[in-house]
């Protein structure tokens, strides 16, 4: 297939970006989005032009690199879907392809189509951790019976890539979704029970810190998560939040 | 030059206590005072950087992704393996250790494997510790599920996700650590070289992938934990930034590379399908419990399968050749990974390919389907069920075993595996060569150390499922924390490094001629992808899933042209002090083409096939890999001396005193 595309251009953090048109043909239905945009670089290179600059890793949809907005979508219009697995067989011959960064204040433009997530590891820097050394003294791990369900809903939270997806997909660029996944793990565990009080007030501080707006149940997050993280968690983040600030003993 | 293993002295089981209690530490007050560098964020690197920050150690980790919670640890699916024996099943440290070291084939070290099996329990405690969501039952207990190649289910798991969970909770670790501030992150930061003081590692040049500035970074000791090199055949189930270079520049400064020749292709990827390809998928080996792999019996139907003209479905029964069935009637479709490949190839090969380019074979469960239909019915009171009840059942009943690796398949291949069969083909997986290394996990440049896959310690010639996972994390967690300790008590009156000693600059100036070298060419002729494409059919055609000597010859004499023609006119767009992933890939792209090589210098020496490594002149009158135990029970390390193949080769002999060498069979 053929194909135009409308993409984000920009040299750095501090230069001022646009959109530019470019083409790429023959284009297989099999390939990946990336491996589109590669197609393109290639041919990029080979004319002498400045190949367009992508974050990308694993490329099969869980180390959480990939970015980019899609037609006005974080990773494009297939719902459940990072960048790296949605595949060009999704769209039609002839058609007007824009690409974008992320958008948001925490996450600024470093080329391109790079963005700096690195807002997300502070976040999780300020808490998202249980407090155990390495010892190998560490009770048995079936010292603590953990209900099934339990354990299923705090996996299910911990599923999240880390993309910042939903952040771009909020029109307050929140990243309610993203933090309260991480807080939602580790208080449904007795093993992050001990800190949950410190540790959701510190990672909410943390988000507002970085930038982050605040939640006003818009629930794009959840509907765009290529993970399936639910709105669940940002209700549970919110009861853990205020039962700490009622009740913390600092 | 000699390599000591230091192996510590005593029985098997007996070693790493005693060790321990012996080993030199250093005290609290001192720990403040020593630096160490950490390269690579995945399990072993966070693990190791989280650990050693806990006890006092300033760490500075570095990861060129843009944050450590991306390293390719992440994408592991199947689980990993410990022997805590919760399920009574007979488990026990000696028995992980022994399929460990017949997995391999019989060519890793007793007293590594059996530390890595003592410590495994460990790390299920500690991951728990952390929150690490694995499965579970309903009592509140962990579930274990059974892997390849053993009889005991082991084998703990986070649905098809246990890397990612496992990652995550050492990345947890980590960063509480940096939010102490003992523990330094550089992300977004690559290193190009190791830089030796007095024949120490004393730090390393590191560029910043955003600012494209050359640094330099000292410290104390080095810990390279940059996980394999499996894209040195361009497509692999690596991820796209995974690379050898970390371990390859530290191997120029010195370190001997051992095994580089032992590579796991693993039997369940997803098929080529053109040209445009970037990266294979892995799809996960528990598929292999409930599949049948088949291939046609006729060459004439393979061939109207290949052009369309006919379907996998209308094939009658006894028109379909289930070859591993046919030829390892005792373990079927479960035998090991590097026999389930070989058999695919041999089929292929013969021209029995389904798909397009002939490089295809199916995985079929419709037998499985009817059999769970079958029960379901019972268990549901239905008598005499119609067909298409029992296919409706036992689809839901596949559905729930193996639901999303079925989408993954069908979102990449866009054909739906419960009508018609999947179609599988080997692909590179893992690299069990790596960086030699002692007990200590020190290679041979004192304050070097080598972690996790980088390393060629514990896997031998093959690796078991779940046992990758296993070992970064023992080597992070509970090796060198330890081990660091022995080197490092020695290194309390260095005080800081300087990095303004002449050996910092003269490594980043080399490094910096190598970036201009890349950078200006008066004839640029085709990018470093095409360079990269080139260099993994070599790989792939003469040093992959069987090897002659004849062709590593060839690809020896061809790798050296293309490295040639790459250095003359490889075309990197852009420039140095901006981000630039070009120039970052070709960097990566000229390591591959050295490290390639080798690989095929250390193939054509090994003359026998053992695990991952065939050669078609070692193999028995029924094809089966022929071991040769006598003469190549040695692990062979090299040491870098100009050209890549030209290293000198050292070999350390291996020594069994706790099990009994025999030839694997799985007729």
């Amino acid at each position: 297939m053929d194909l135009k595309l409308k993409i984000w251009r920009q040299a750095n953090t501090d230069s001022k970006g646009s959109l530019k048109d470019y083409q790429v043909k023959n284009v297989s239905a099999d390939s990946s989005f990336l491996e589109m945009m590669d197609q393109l670089n290639e041919e990029l290179i080979d004319k002498g032009d400045d190949p367009v600059a992508f974050d990308h890793d694993c490329r099969e949809g869980i180390c959480g690199m990939c970015s980019m907005h899609i037609n006005g979508e974080p990773h494009g219009p297939e719902s459940g879907t990072t960048t790296c697995q949605l595949h060009m067989r999704k769209f039609k011959d002839g058609d007007t392809i824009y690409v974008e960064p992320f958008r948001a204040k925490a996450f600024p433009v470093l080329k391109d189509l790079a963005v700096d997530r690195a807002a997300l590891d502070r976040v999780i820097q300020a808490g998202g951790f249980v407090s155990v050394n390495t010892s190998g003294n560490t009770i048995d791990a079936n010292a603590i019976p953990v209900p099934k369900a339990d354990a299923d809903a705090a996996f299910n939270a911990a599923t999240c890539i880390g993309c910042g997806g939903c952040v771009a997909a909020c029109p307050n660029a929140s990243a309610m979704l993203f933090v309260s996944a991480k807080v939602s793990q580790l208080s449904l565990l007795p093993q992050g029970k001990v800190e949950a009080k410190e540790r959701v007030t510190s990672m909410v501080n943390q988000m507002d810190l970085e930038g982050f707006g605040n939640c006003s149940n818009v629930g794009a997050c959840a509907e765009e998560c290529p993970v399936g993280i639910s709105l669940e968690n940002i209700a549970r983040m919110n009861r853990e939040y205020l039962s700490a600030s009622l009740t913390s003993s600092k | 030059m000699k390599l000591d293993s230091r192996i510590p002295e005593g029985p098997l089981e007996k070693k790493w206590q005693n060790h321990k209690a012996n080993i030199r530490l250093v005290n609290p007050a001192n720990k403040r005072n020593i630096d160490v560098i950490i390269i690579g964020t995945g399990l072993a690197g966070s693990s190791a950087a989280a650990s050693l920050a806990e006890m006092g150690y300033n760490v500075k980790a570095f990861c060129f992704q843009d944050s450590p919670r991306r390293a390719h640890s992440i994408a592991a699916q199947g689980g990993i393996n410990a022997a805590k024996n919760y399920q009574n099943d007979g488990d026990s440290v000696y028995r992980l250790f022994y399929d460990t070291i017949k997995g391999g084939d019989y060519r890793s070290r007793e007293a590594n494997v059996y530390r890595l099996a003592e410590v495994s329990a460990n790390i299920i405690d500690q991951a728990v510790a952390q929150g690490v969501p694995f499965a579970r039952e309903y009592g509140g207990t962990l579930d274990n599920r059974s892997f390849g190649g053993v009889q005991v289910s082991r084998t703990f798991y986070a649905k098809g996700q246990t890397g990612q969970q496992l990652l995550l909770g050492a990345y947890s670790a980590l960063s509480r650590q940096i939010s102490k501030g003992k523990v330094k992150l550089y992300n977004r930061h690559e290193m190009l070289d190791v830089v030796t003081v007095d024949g120490k590692a004393r730090g390393i040049i590191a560029k910043n992938l955003v600012t494209g500035k050359v640094e330099r970074f000292g410290a104390h000791a080095v810990v390279i934990a940059s996980g394999g090199y499996g894209n040195v055949f361009y497509l692999s189930t690596n991820a796209m930034g995974s690379n050898g270079s970390a371990a390859w520049k530290a191997h120029k400064k010195g370190a001997a590379f051992s095994n580089p020749c032992f590579t796991q292709i693993h039997p369940t990827c997803i098929p080529v399908s053109g040209s445009h390809q970037s990266k294979l998928t892995l799809m996960s080996e528990s598929l292999r419990n409930d599949g049948r792999i088949w291939v046609p019996k006729d060459l004439k139907d393979a061939e109207a399968i290949r052009e369309g003209k006919l379907k996998a479905t209308d094939l009658p029964e006894e028109k379909r050749d289930y070859y591993l069935e046919r030829r390892y009637p005792s373990f079927g479709n479960l035998v090991p990974r590097d026999v389930a490949s070989r058999a695919a190839k041999e089929r292929c090969d013969e021209g029995f390919g389904v798909n397009k380019t002939g490089e295809a074979v199916y995985l079929d469960f419709a037998a499985a389907i009817e059999r769970y239909g079958k029960t379901e019915a019972n268990i549901q009171g239905i008598d005499n069920p119609t067909k298409e009840q029992v296919k409706e059942l036992g689809t839901k009943v596949v559905e729930a075993k193996y639901g999303n690796l079925f989408a993954m398949y069908e979102k990449i291949v866009d054909d739906n595996p419960y009508q018609t069969p999947m179609m599988i083909y080997p692909a590179v997986h893992y690299t069990m060569g790596g960086l030699w290394v002692d007990y200590n996990l020190m290679t041979n440049v004192p304050g070097l150390f080598a972690l996790g896959e980088a390393n060629f310690s514990d896997h031998g010639a093959n690796r078991l499922g779940a046992s990758a996972l296993m070992q970064g994390l023992a080597d992070g967690y509970f090796v060198i924390p330890y081990t660091i300790g022995d080197y490092l008590s020695e290194e309390i009156r260095t005080g800081a490094i300087d990095t303004n000693h002449e050996a910092f600059a003269t490594a980043e100036a080399e490094v910096n001629e190598t970036i201009d070298k890349l950078l200006t060419k008066t004839t640029k002729k085709h990018s470093v992808d095409h360079y990269h494409r080139a260099l993994g059919k070599i790989m792939w055609d003469k040093c992959g899933m069987a090897r002659n000597a004849q062709g590593l010859q060839e690809a020896i004499k061809d790798i050296r042209a293309l490295r040639a023609e790459f250095w003359e006119s490889v075309n990197v767009p852009g420039s140095k002090n901006e981000m630039n992933p070009e120039l970052d890939k070709a960097m990566r792209v000229a390591d591959f083409m050295e490290l390639g090589e080798l690989m095929c210098q250390d193939a054509l020496t090994r003359e026998e096939s053992c695990g991952g490594h065939f050669r078609e002149e070692f193999q028995t009158e029924e094809g089966e890999a022929l071991r040769r135990d006598e003469e190549f029970a040695f692990v062979s390390s090299w040491q870098y001396t100009g050209n890549p193949s030209e290293a000198e080769l050292i070999k350390e002999d291996l020594i069994f005193e706790n099990v009994e060498l025999k030839t694997r069979s799985y007729k």
